[in-house]
């Protein structure tokens, strides 16, 4: 009974990281099905979503929770993070989308890392303390196995925002613009479509995404610095990838399964083990079934 | 002449020039121009990791800019490497077993040193297999995943310190081999690390400008013509993978014994990413570009270091600050460096050219690797 | 390969080495702009209006919040003194160099402040790791080198110029035991450390040792990595286990964190640590979750004694903000440092080593500090509890009392 009501508690654990992959997941998995590019800074896009509700949180000295705070805070953040995804876009990647996909790879972790020593620069390396505008109560389910409420926010916004994308990509007319991208870019531009503007659209959404995880995950663990979006970037970018890059249920499946198989690594083998364990399963799938979970194999054109 | 002569003359001569040089510039530490040092321990030391970066850059080059596949994991080479000689040598040479002859040293040196190199040649073995099936981005990330586990196994051994480093590696002795007045003759650090830096850089040449590198560049020119053309790509893949990484190794080991002690997280992905941005500002496909990108790189911190330094009274505020924080910017301007370049030219600064002395005096030259890759265009 | 070929290869390495040959002779030509010795670089460091003192620590990066907190506690030290007129009648200037926490840059920078800085002493590290690059610099260039804050015992180790103003691991994890054991009276602790920092696990074993002879229990040892956010699987193994408290040995952030997270799980227990711990950033991100946790360090903010009190209000009326240990323990090893100048009457760098080395009753910030055979500090420690974002003093516990606890 002990040892059962343990594991529920671990897979409850294991589900709100997950949770958390699972959020970032779903914008590598945008940028990627639209432009077939591993957006490393995608992390960092994270990270700045992070700061940008804790300054917001500060320009409006919120210091009590409440729905409206919390609005706000996520708000801001994804319209921020939004801007600086359109920026990133329109500057670094625009430019060379036209060179080989290393090219594109190269600059985005030099995006990546101009973020990340801007963030360090400007912000300071110093941990900051994310204001509280969600008062976190633990509920207690049944036989001493807990839950808090943030946890339950950021599993019901990460299904949420799952579906919520699925219907934007296969119910609306933007969301056909985009496969039609995806699928094949010159030759949906000879079809009229502003391949330009689907692309900044693409980044926007995913950058906001991105800030949206980050102000759960930072209201969750509270702690926000700098370096924050470099081990879970790289981690939700195995989720998405486990869950086959480019499929948006895939992301969430990979993140989820990624979370449970971590936190069951620390809870019964060693912590030290688990990111080892987090990149096995990255290598591993890529060689089994580099399509993923989800996804489809794609043949090379020759 | 034949061509295992010529290497072995080549060779010897480095020795002879790498160890004349390093007594040159040891014996500066003596003498002093206008009251100021003209060379310290610090800019030795400076010397000696730009020679480990040569190494690093160059053999990377092998994998990146010559077949065209593109290693996140170079940091992991190194590691592995730097480990195994490094463990090889403390236990051979210090504590009950140190005092030991130049004869038996030297020996316990090159053997660790080889040891390391064979050992990163194995794990670029592994490495090198995937490369099989995947290829571009998602061969990097491959890389990376492999680079990042191999930081975090080592940092699981807790016979090598765990994530806390393994200290007390032996450093290389000085041996004296003349001593004439202010002159000093020694063979150290810097004549270990240099003389590897050129014998990297004879290897990946003569490599490239053999038919395996002809093969090499053709798996990266187009990879399905060239195995149309009868080239086992799936071998030269792995060969590359397997030479860069163990030269890697090599020059993980005499970072070992430079530093005297080894701390995972210096391997950790920035440290690849670092030497992938030294071939591709310098120029990918190109040893001189490597060697430019290594020296430059390696040398911009430190040069931003001493910059930093320079401020002085006269200036305004706004600059004396400025300078102050150079050296916090250093990261900032090298990322910068990283988009610029592939924004203004992604072929890096040199491109495919190399520096030839030949060509410098206007004689004609035949069998020279093709230039750089023509960018190709994504599909 | 074609004799041209040879002949190429040749000079183009030659070039190469040239060129590095040219790199640092440009770099040397800024020295005499720096500083203004009529010295050479062989001979003893000094001369001008100005003592120069380098400072190593990691401004950037992972490791940056531990090098701000010492740069802010050796500047304070500085400032005062010069205030005061200096030492020797001349004023000290610190030199900072940013290590961005990495071995090999903390070799690299100790290299240049004492080659091209000419520094007459060096102050840092906080890691261990890189105290162990620096010092081993130091060493071989006897320079004297006071770390405030590394812990491990191969810091000083067989470095007769490297010292330090901090206790040691294992003091502080017997401090802690004794207080669980014998004040607390409990019997259950479960340990959570980082298993990547050799502070962390040097307190652990050593508490766990002390804890054990005075005839309590370890219920299990489970381990984290610095830069962690989720400790939820190791608490929830703890949970299972019941324990009566938990010993976390870590630094402030983590710690913070597991407090947090702890408490959602349901775990009431008190958490237990070390001076790792002291910072305002752990009531910051550990709000109400760090009450009734308990820590040892160095002193108490809320200690009486004027000196102490003195410390603290300047350290707030300049940076606007409480001073945590590392900043504390910064300030003595510059205080001690200065000290020893003065009481060298010399800026030659073997007479203040051997200042150092007789430091004796130094009264501190961080309590009154005797420097001992083996370089490392000699004072006791305090137990505090939290409450309320503040915390409450509980007790007093000397060297020799601990290690007879130890031996007991």
């Amino acid at each position: 009974m002990e040892f059962l009501q343990q594991l529920m508690q671990q897979l409850i654990n294991g589900i709100v990281q997950g949770s958390i992959y699972a959020l970032i997941a779903l914008g590598y998995t945008m940028v990627y099905g639209v432009l077939r590019l591993i957006n490393f800074a995608h992390g960092d896009v994270f990270m700045v979503g992070a700061y940008a509700g804790f300054y917001t949180a500060a320009v409006f000295s919120i210091s009590q929770p409440s729905i409206g705070a919390l609005i706000l805070v996520m708000t801001s953040s994804m319209i921020a993070a939004a801007l600086l995804g359109t920026i990133i876009e329109r500057f670094a990647y625009r430019p060379v989308r036209k060179f080989s996909r290393l090219t594109s790879l190269i600059t985005a972790i030099g995006v990546s890392l101009l973020l990340e020593y801007s963030a360090q620069f400007f912000f300071g390396a110093t941990p900051k303390s994310f204001p509280t505008v969600l008062k976190v109560q633990t509920i207690t389910l049944f036989n001493n196995i807990t839950i808090s409420n943030d946890s339950i926010l950021i599993i019901v916004v990460s299904i949420f925002l799952m579906i919520v994308l699925n219907l934007i990509v296969f119910k609306t007319k933007l969301g056909k613009a985009m496969r039609a991208v995806s699928f094949n870019l010159d030759v949906a531009k000879l079809m009229g479509i502003n391949t330009d503007f689907i692309i900044s659209f693409t980044f926007a959404l995913g950058s906001a995404l991105a800030a949206a995880a980050g102000v759960l995950y930072s209201i969750h663990f509270i702690k926000i610095d700098p370096l924050m979006g470099l081990l879970t970037g790289l981690k939700a970018f195995v989720a998405a990838v486990l869950g086959g890059i480019g499929n948006i249920t895939g992301a969430v499946l990979g993140g989820l399964l990624l979370g449970i198989a971590e936190t069951m690594v620390s809870g019964y083998i060693s912590s030290s083990y688990k990111d080892v364990f987090a990149f096995m399963i990255l290598i591993v799938i890529l060689l089994v079934k580099p399509a993923g979970l989800l996804g489809s194999a794609t043949q090379e054109k020759v | 002449m034949n061509t295992f002569l010529r290497i072995a003359a080549w060779f010897g001569a480095s020795i002879v020039v790498v160890t004349i040089l390093e007594s040159i510039l040891k014996s500066l530490k003596n003498y002093q121009i206008m009251g100021s040092d003209i060379i310290t321990d610090y800019g030795l030391s400076i010397i000696g990791l730009i020679g480990v970066s040569i190494s690093l850059a160059v053999s990377l080059q092998l994998i990146n800019g010559y077949t065209g596949q593109f290693s996140l994991g170079h940091a992991g080479f190194m590691a592995i490497g730097g480990y195994v000689s490094a463990f090889i040598s403390k236990t051979f040479l210090t504590g009950q077993a140190s005092g030991k002859g130049f004869i038996a040293t030297l020996f316990i040196y090159i053997i660790a040193l080889i040891a390391g190199a064979i050992a990163s040649a194995i794990a670029g073995l592994i490495v090198g297999i995937p490369s099989l099936r995947l290829k571009g981005d998602y061969l990097a990330i491959v890389t990376l995943g492999f680079g990042e586990i191999i930081r975090l196994v080592i940092e699981t051994l807790d016979v090598v310190g765990g994530p806390r480093g393994y200290i007390g590696i032996p450093k290389f002795p000085v041996w004296k081999w003349l001593s004439v007045g202010g002159f000093e003759g020694t063979f150290s650090s810097l004549s270990w690390i240099f003389l590897f830096a050129i014998l990297t850089i004879i290897i990946i040449h003569n490599i490239v400008n053999s038919s395996f590198g002809r093969s090499l560049i053709a798996i990266r020119e187009n990879e399905i013509a060239a195995e149309a053309m009868g080239i086992d790509t799936a071998f030269y893949k792995v060969s590359a993978f397997t030479i860069s990484a163990a030269l890697a190794g090599f020059a993980g080991g005499l970072y070992a014994h430079l530093y005297a002690q080894l701390v995972p997280s210096t391997f950790n992905f920035v440290k690849s990413v670092e030497i992938i941005i030294m071939i591709v500002f310098g120029g990918m496909g190109s040893i001189t570009g490597a060697v430019l990108g290594a020296v430059v790189l390696t040398g911009l911190p430190e040069w931003l270091r001493i910059m930093a330094g320079l401020r002085a009274d006269w200036m305004p505020n706004w600059l004396a600050t400025g300078f102050s924080y150079l050296p916090d910017l250093r990261m900032i301007i090298y990322s910068s460096l990283l988009i610029i370049t592939m924004l203004v030219r992604p072929q890096g600064i040199l491109g495919g050219y190399e520096f030839s002395l030949s060509r410098i005096l206007g004689k004609s030259k035949k069998n020279q690797a093709p230039a750089t890759s023509k960018e190709e265009k994504k599909s | 390969m074609t004799p041209r070929y040879f002949f190429k290869t040749l000079l183009s390495s030659l070039f190469i080495l040239v060129l590095f040959a040219a790199f640092s002779a440009c770099e040397k030509k800024n020295d005499g702009d720096s500083t203004n010795t009529g010295t050479g670089g062989k001979s003893a460091p000094v001369a001008g209006d100005t003592i120069k003192i380098g400072e190593y620590g990691a401004l950037t990066g992972e490791k940056a919040t531990f090098g701000q907190s010492t740069k802010k506690g050796i500047e304070l030290a500085q400032e005062e003194v010069n205030k005061a007129g200096g030492i020797l009648g001349k004023q000290i200037q610190i030199i900072l160099e940013d290590d961005r926490g990495a071995a090999q840059e903390a070799t690299t920078v100790v290299q240049k402040l004492i080659d091209k800085d000419k520094v007459v002493a060096v102050l840092g590290e906080v890691a261990s790791t890189n105290s162990i690059a620096g010092g081993t610099v130091c060493q071989e260039k006897k320079v004297p080198m006071i770390s405030p804050s590394s812990t491990n015992p191969d810091v000083t180790k067989d470095k007769d110029h490297v010292f330090r103003v901090c206790f040691l691991d294992s003091f502080q994890g017997e401090v802690m035991a004794k207080f669980a054991a014998n004040t607390l009276k409990i019997k259950k602790v479960a340990i959570l450390y980082d298993n990547g920092s050799d502070y962390s696990k040097g307190l652990q074993e050593f508490f766990s040792q002390t804890f054990k002879k005075l005839g309590g229990e370890i219920v299990v040892t489970e381990a984290y990595k610095e830069k962690d956010s989720d400790f939820s699987a190791q608490l929830t193994k703890i949970k299972g286990l019941n324990p009566e408290g938990i010993y976390v040995p870590g630094y402030y952030t983590e710690v913070a964190q597991i407090a947090q997270q702890a408490r959602k799980l349901g775990l009431k227990v008190p958490l237990m640590g070390g001076d790792g711990w002291d910072s305002k950033v752990l009531f910051e991100i550990g709000k109400d979750a760090v009450n009734g946790c308990f820590l040892s360090n160095h002193y108490t903010i809320e200690d009486p004694d004027p000196d102490i009190q003195k410390f603290v209000t300047n350290f707030k009326a300049k940076y606007n903000e409480t001073p945590d240990a590392l900043a504390a323990l910064a300030y003595d090893a510059a205080k001690i440092l200065f000290d020893s100048i003065k009481r060298a009457n010399s800026t030659e760098r073997q007479a203040i080593r051997d200042a150092i080395a007789q430091t004796k009753d130094f009264k501190g910030v961080t309590g009154v500090i005797t420097i001992g055979p083996d370089r490392n500090a000699v004072k006791s420690a305090v137990v505090l509890e939290i409450q309320d974002g503040k915390y409450k003093y509980r007790e007093t516990i000397k060297p020799d009392e601990a290690a007879s606890a130890a031996t007991k």
